[in-house]
């Protein structure tokens, strides 16, 4: 799910604990919610010697699409009920793959779009494809080919299994973002 | 794929080890008709150790709602042959009908079971037949005799000597099982650490065709029930999913995305000669096929809620079956072509409903509110479907008119995604 979250908000809770900034990796507590946090995110990694803006080739030791500090280390996109539109707060995670995918062209993602629990599920399995389907479209309008996506749906089977409301109904609205070989 | 073939095959072998002592899901009856045939049922002259056939006949019977089937202790003279029958003694119990029989050991480790069908007013025979049989056909036979008794007394063919197939979900593990309709003898035909969906009957009982997203994303398989083999029948680019044979078994219907909405395709039941049915901006999705092998019903939401369409299998326009509510899924035709099952949403609960598609009467049936894939018996009279209780995944049944209802309960996991398999031969 939302590991990135996750992760991003221990490294938060270390950064409050100690009083000074380590020396290597800067922890920050990113909100994927607005484009000036993901700036923000690159503007610290720029403090770090080993990493810079462009997050690819020069930075040998780590892995840009694993590293918490990085944008592509998050891989969901979340959705509104009924809905497959990709919301603005998302777009700087797509684009970044998008860059990403540019910059390497023989990697491939596969875009897993799933859905809340309600309803049927072949039906769901198609709700999910829109889903990722239409993360797919902003990576094409990025200039990303098609044979370096495929779309997939789970639809509802990775659905929480005690999930009644709303409050966990959106943690499964979402398409997952998977490369290759992961 | 050789290690993985292999490996099916001796989980399958290893399945089949006898089950035949308790049942993995237990069924419940909860209502029944308005007028139900008083029937005794007098236990077989048989030995011990042996499946008892006049136990499983009156489960049968009684879980059909359409019998009352009586206790038969308090009479005194227990017969097993018509020479036997007092029928004064079962007129007194207000029984209609009598079942007696028994079974008698054959050379060779096989039986001949023997019984008869009376009708106690009339004071004389209704039906009669003997079986050959080796010790593992007992439950079938005696599922084969409550299916004459059936038929004899409604006019309808009986459903009880049918298999039912289901996923269960059990600690994060997903198996796909088959079971005789009465919830014994579950096997496992394949199992799983990622999801398996939509399993489909091939018509002549031999394979199941299903959706597997072992490989991270949904792809259709066929897997025979005899061999334990299978192969790949669609892995395109995108999703794959919703398999259901053509009446012929020659083909299957199938949804694909390749790598945009999902759209209605046929292929060869050997994976060969994909046909693309649909071309429409909208989900097409759940196809299935009229039973004259003619149309196609399916669910879309090409008209701005998903609805049940049908058309021509030749390729076509589609035209709208639904027209109750915004929400209507899970198309499922009833064997004789002349009733439409589905799943209707009405205020965020979800009902298994039918519409009789000649003059568009439409009604919801189940008294459970998150009900899901519902597929007929064969002989048309109940639906089975999954649902929702305390939490668990579980299955029910209800009759065609919401009369007689039952519950399926299994120990562990969750049950979902039934498939009710066709006619015994």
């Amino acid at each position: 799910m939302n590991k990135g979250l996750v992760v991003s908000v221990l490294l938060a809770a270390l950064l409050v604990a100690c009083s000074s900034k380590p020396l290597k990796d800067t922890p920050v507590a990113v909100e994927d919610k607005s484009p000036e946090m993901s700036q923000s995110t690159d503007a610290t990694t720029a403090d770090d010697s080993s990493a810079t803006a462009g997050m690819s080739d020069s930075d040998m030791s780590v892995n840009p699409l694993t590293d918490p500090n990085n944008i592509l280390s998050k891989r969901s996109v979340y959705f509104d009920y009924d809905s497959d539109e990709v919301k603005s707060e998302f777009r700087p995670l797509v684009e970044a793959h998008a860059k990403y995918l540019l910059a390497h062209p023989e990697a491939k993602v596969m875009l897993q779009g799933n859905t809340d629990e309600r309803g049927a599920r072949e039906y769901n399995l198609s709700l999910g494809q829109r889903r990722s389907v239409s993360v797919k479209q902003v990576m094409n309008l990025l200039g990303v080919q098609d044979k370096q996506i495929e779309t997939v749906s789970y639809g509802e089977e990775k659905a929480g299994a005690s999930c009644r409301d709303e409050s966990c109904w959106k943690e499964d609205r979402r398409v997952d973002i998977v490369y290759q070989g992961e | 794929m050789m290690i993985k073939l292999r490996f099916l095959l001796g989980a399958l072998l290893l399945a089949i080890l006898p089950l035949t002592s308790r049942a993995e899901l237990t069924i419940e009856i909860v209502g029944g008709a308005a007028q139900q045939i008083p029937i005794a049922v007098v236990p077989f002259a048989q030995s011990g150790g042996q499946e008892d056939i006049a136990t499983i006949v009156s489960a049968d019977l009684r879980r059909s709602g359409l019998f009352r089937v009586l206790e038969t202790r308090g009479v005194a003279v227990q017969p097993h042959d018509v020479s036997e029958v007092k029928y004064a003694d079962w007129a007194n119990l207000q029984a209609q009908a009598l079942t007696i029989g028994k079974v008698e050991p054959l050379p060779g480790n096989r039986f001949k079971v023997s019984f008869r069908l009376l009708d106690v007013l009339k004071q004389a025979p209704l039906a009669g037949l003997e079986y050959n049989i080796s010790a593992g056909q007992m439950r079938n036979t005696a599922h084969r005799i409550a299916d004459v008794i059936y038929e004899k007394l409604t006019g309808e063919p009986g459903a009880f000597a049918t298999r039912i197939t289901y996923v269960t979900k059990t600690k994060g593990r997903y198996a796909l099982q088959v079971a005789d309709a009465d919830g014994y003898n579950a096997q496992t035909v394949v199992s799983s650490k990622e999801p398996i969906i939509s399993p489909a009957w091939s018509p002549d009982g031999t394979k199941l065709a299903y959706v597997s997203f072992e490989k991270k994303k949904p792809i259709v398989y066929v897997q025979s029930l005899v061999s334990g083999q299978r192969y790949v029948l669609a892995n395109f680019k995108g999703n794959n999913s919703a398999p259901a044979w053509s009446p012929d078994g020659r083909r299957l219907a199938l949804v694909l995305t390749h790598g945009a909405n999902s759209q209605l395709y046929t292929i060869n039941a050997d994976g060969t000669g994909l046909k693309q049915l649909t071309k429409s901006r909208a989900i097409d999705t759940e196809p299935v096929w009229s039973p004259d092998g003619s149309s196609i019903y399916f669910t879309s939401d090409r008209g701005g809620s998903p609805q049940i369409y049908r058309m021509p299998v030749s390729g076509g326009g589609a035209q709208r079956v639904t027209f109750e509510g915004g929400y209507n899924v899970s198309p499922r035709i009833s064997p004789d072509g002349k009733t439409l099952a589905y799943i209707q949403r009405d205020g965020g609960k979800f009902h298994v409903t039918v519409q009789d598609l000649s003059s568009g009467q439409v009604q919801a049936l189940s008294e459970t509110s998150q009900d899901e894939s519902p597929s007929f018996a064969p002989n048309g009279r109940m639906l089975l479907y999954a649902t929702s209780r305390g939490g668990k995944g579980t299955l029910a049944a209800v009759s065609v008119d919401g009369r007689v209802k039952q519950r399926l309960s299994e120990t562990g996991g969750d049950v979902r995604e039934p498939a009710w398999g066709p006619a015994a031969n």
